[in-house]
């Protein structure tokens, strides 16, 4: 913790914001891409710091926010299958599906439990051998080598009754599809940390090369987001885009080699559904066939049907950065973290919610 | 006792119920008003207006460090009643036991109980104890109840904040919260996290003892939602605007680690130990000497004012110089996933 109070140091951040705001010459437009990003410059109020003219821009880094509704309803199929416990992180349970959601099913006596971690959802199987434990999984490539791993451990232990929904999603396909949507205007990126401790720096490096746009991945203390920020604002009022790392002591070029080989062991890429992207080539991981049989959706043969969105939520414009949380006609009206419409309003890192949290 | 674990028949009002009642109950909360086993407690009427509160405790798990469900069974009622600006004195202590619930454990739990009474000054002075069959309760629930009395010229609530007053916390947060955490779903990572349950009923005594009179307007303990949650209700209940200083707030390193560790916001965890004092500003620093007095008061300072912007909102300074709101906590804190 001493550690993390040096990047909460009120007088760098001044500091930072100083330069910032020099350098803020005309109107910028950054993306943070990551919902930790948007949680972390609302909670520690980063943006107050800031120009008006510079607009922090909330992404589609919420993995909660990016599953799509068909995935969602999949998951409450799973959950009301006989003599199955559903396990699940505790973002999904409260994230509207079709008409209901994982915490209304465990109200009507559905087996779900939270976990923490894949490995208690391992342990949960090993525990019931006479019930299917199906792990919900969501998530970027942060979560994704942590779900091949338990995957692998049930592989070895023979674990008949341990199968994983896969709906992970890969991040820089995303950033891709972005690129290409009418509507969005953005100087620059400030890449996600977490996720690029796993993938490393060079996974960006096609992007930036192909779009020539400032990119800089930054950690997430107060300190990181403002240095991340600088550099941005730097690349952008000079017009020298570049690929910068100011998080280097978390990630490096490569980023975690043991992490991407037991993912990729598991793991193949394939088309994914993103909520307010639509379908993205090679945006998505499938459990490979040798794994078949820890595959939840081979196993019950579940093949959700398309589904459609809730009607008015705007969340998939939010996370695409087309409009901010106050532009939706649901926002603090009928859509509230109370009873939430979209999984923005929900996520602990999705955008509506954090603007309602900290900045109504 | 002949048994080991409690059975349907230690519910049943008959020989084995008795035994409960003599052998552990009586002899822990030892107290002649108990003991005398008629159908109420029978209380001396005492001066003035009568504070009473109840409230039941089911927490999972029963034992975490620093202490379990019955001494937080006790000192939650207790504190309840001194958040009213009264001097708690009597409790009763009703107990749902599934069947097959160790009989050692329940001694270990009424021995916290007493403890904890004796610790806080009071007695318990009425009690009931129901066995339901396995599954329809998790081991045990406790509710207490229970009443004091408020002296005269003592007007303690919630919507008596003023723009200008200041607002104290009495130590770190999140302690109890984190520590329940921490313990459930196997989680208990390696931390020297431990709840701060204790009764602070002497504490507001100190309190009300030094403050001039009306200078002490809002006492409120932050149990469930925290922090965050209860500032919320003062503001709203007053309709001020409160604005706390993020630098103020303590938190214990290995709790503030906890949090960052699963992503928890230390405003909305739980405390069973601490209050929130809305004070008259020109009464503040001598209230404050009172608190940093009591043994459980040498972390209190000044978080913030009451303001007459933003009526019924809570904000903050962060600690970086920015602003934000501080919300009422929705639905439960759930931890990140990325």
């Amino acid at each position: 913790m001493e550690h993390t109070e040096q990047y909460r140091d009120g007088k760098l951040c001044a500091i930072l914001a100083g330069q910032i705001t020099s350098m803020c010459t005309e109107d910028m437009r950054i993306m943070e891409v990551c919902g930790t990003h948007t949680v972390s410059a609302f909670r520690h109020g980063i943006r107050n710091l800031l120009p008006r003219s510079l607009s922090l821009i909330s992404g589609p880094g919420c993995p909660v926010c990016v599953t799509d509704q068909s995935e969602l309803d999949a998951f409450i199929q799973l959950a009301n299958m006989p003599d199955t416990i559903l396990a699940t992180f505790g973002d999904l349970m409260r994230v509207p599906a079709t008409g209901s959601s994982l915490e209304k099913e465990k109200a009507r006596g559905k087996d779900i439990r939270m976990v923490y971690s894949t490995m208690d959802a391992l342990a949960l199987a090993r525990a019931n051998p006479d019930r299917q434990v199906v792990f919900a999984g969501v998530g970027f490539e942060t979560t994704s080598p942590t779900i091949a791993a338990s995957i692998l451990a049930a592989h070895a232990e023979n674990l008949s009754n341990y199968s994983v929904y896969c709906a992970h999603k890969l991040l820089p396909p995303a950033l891709e599809a972005l690129m290409g949507l009418s509507g969005v205007e953005i100087h620059g990126f400030l890449l996600p940390g977490h996720v690029s401790v796993i993938i490393g720096g060079q996974a960006y490096a096609s992007f930036f090369e192909k779009h020539q746009i400032p990119c800089v991945i930054a950690g997430f203390e107060p300190a990181d987001m403002l240095m991340g920020i600088r550099e941005l604002a730097e690349m952008i009022s000079a017009n020298t885009p570049g690929l910068e790392n100011v998080y280097g002591r978390a990630v490096s070029r490569q980023g975690n080699l043991r992490a991407q080989q037991v993912a990729d062991r598991v793991f193949e890429t394939t088309d994914a559904r993103w909520r307010g992207l639509g379908r993205i080539a090679e945006s998505g991981l499938a459990i490979r066939e040798e794994f078949a049989a820890f595959d939840a959706a081979r196993r019950f043969s579940i093949d959700p049907r398309l589904a459609a969105a809730p009607a008015g939520c705007a969340c998939g414009e939010v996370l695409t950065g087309r409009c901010l949380p106050p532009d939706c006609r649901l926002y603090a009206t009928a859509c509230t973290p109370a009873d939430p419409v979209g999984p923005c309003m929900v996520s602990s890192e999705g955008t509506c919610a954090a603007h309602w949290k900290y900045n109504r | 006792m002949k048994h080991d674990t409690i059975v349907l028949d230690h519910g049943s009002g008959g020989l084995l119920s008795h035994e409960l009642t003599e052998k552990i109950m009586l002899p822990a909360f030892d107290n002649d008003m108990l003991s005398r086993l008629d159908d109420s407690a029978v209380i001396e009427s005492q001066k003035g207006r009568m504070a009473f509160s109840t409230d039941s405790f089911v927490v999972d798990p029963l034992f975490f460090p620093g202490g379990n469900i019955g001494d937080l069974a006790v000192n939650g009622t207790v504190n309840d009643i001194a958040m009213s600006g009264a001097v708690p004195l009597y409790l009763s202590a009703a107990m749902i036991i599934e069947e097959g619930f160790a009989i050692r454990d329940l001694e270990t739990i009424v021995a916290s109980m007493a403890a904890a009474a004796r610790c806080a000054g009071v007695k318990i002075v009425a009690g009931d104890t129901k066995v339901v069959p396995r599954g329809a309760a998790d081991k045990i629930f406790i509710n207490t109840s229970g009443v004091g009395w408020i002296a005269q010229g003592v007007e303690i609530s919630a919507a008596l904040a003023r723009a200008g007053d200041c607002v104290i916390l009495s130590g770190t947060m999140a302690d109890h919260g984190m520590t329940i955490l921490n313990q459930r779903e196997g989680l208990a990572f390696d931390a020297d996290v431990k709840t701060d349950s204790a009764a602070l009923n002497k504490m507001v005594a100190r309190m009300l003892a030094a403050a001039p009179a009306g200078g002490l307007r809002v006492l409120r303990d932050p149990t469930r939602g925290g922090v965050a949650t209860a500032l919320n209700e003062i503001a709203l209940a007053s309709n001020v605007g409160i604005c706390i200083n993020e630098s103020a707030l303590l938190v214990r390193k290995p709790v503030a680690g906890l949090c960052e560790l699963l992503g928890i916001d230390p405003l909305y965890a739980a405390n069973e130990g601490k209050l929130i004092a809305i004070v008259d500003k020109d009464s503040a620093d001598t209230v404050l000497a009172a608190i940093k007095q009591d043994p459980l008061g040498g972390d209190a300072c000044i978080i913030g004012e009451a303001i007459s912007d933003h009526p019924g909102r809570v904000v903050m300074e962060t600690a970086i110089g920015g602003r934000r709101i501080v919300d009422m906590l929705t639905g439960g804190q759930l931890p990140r996933i990325c």
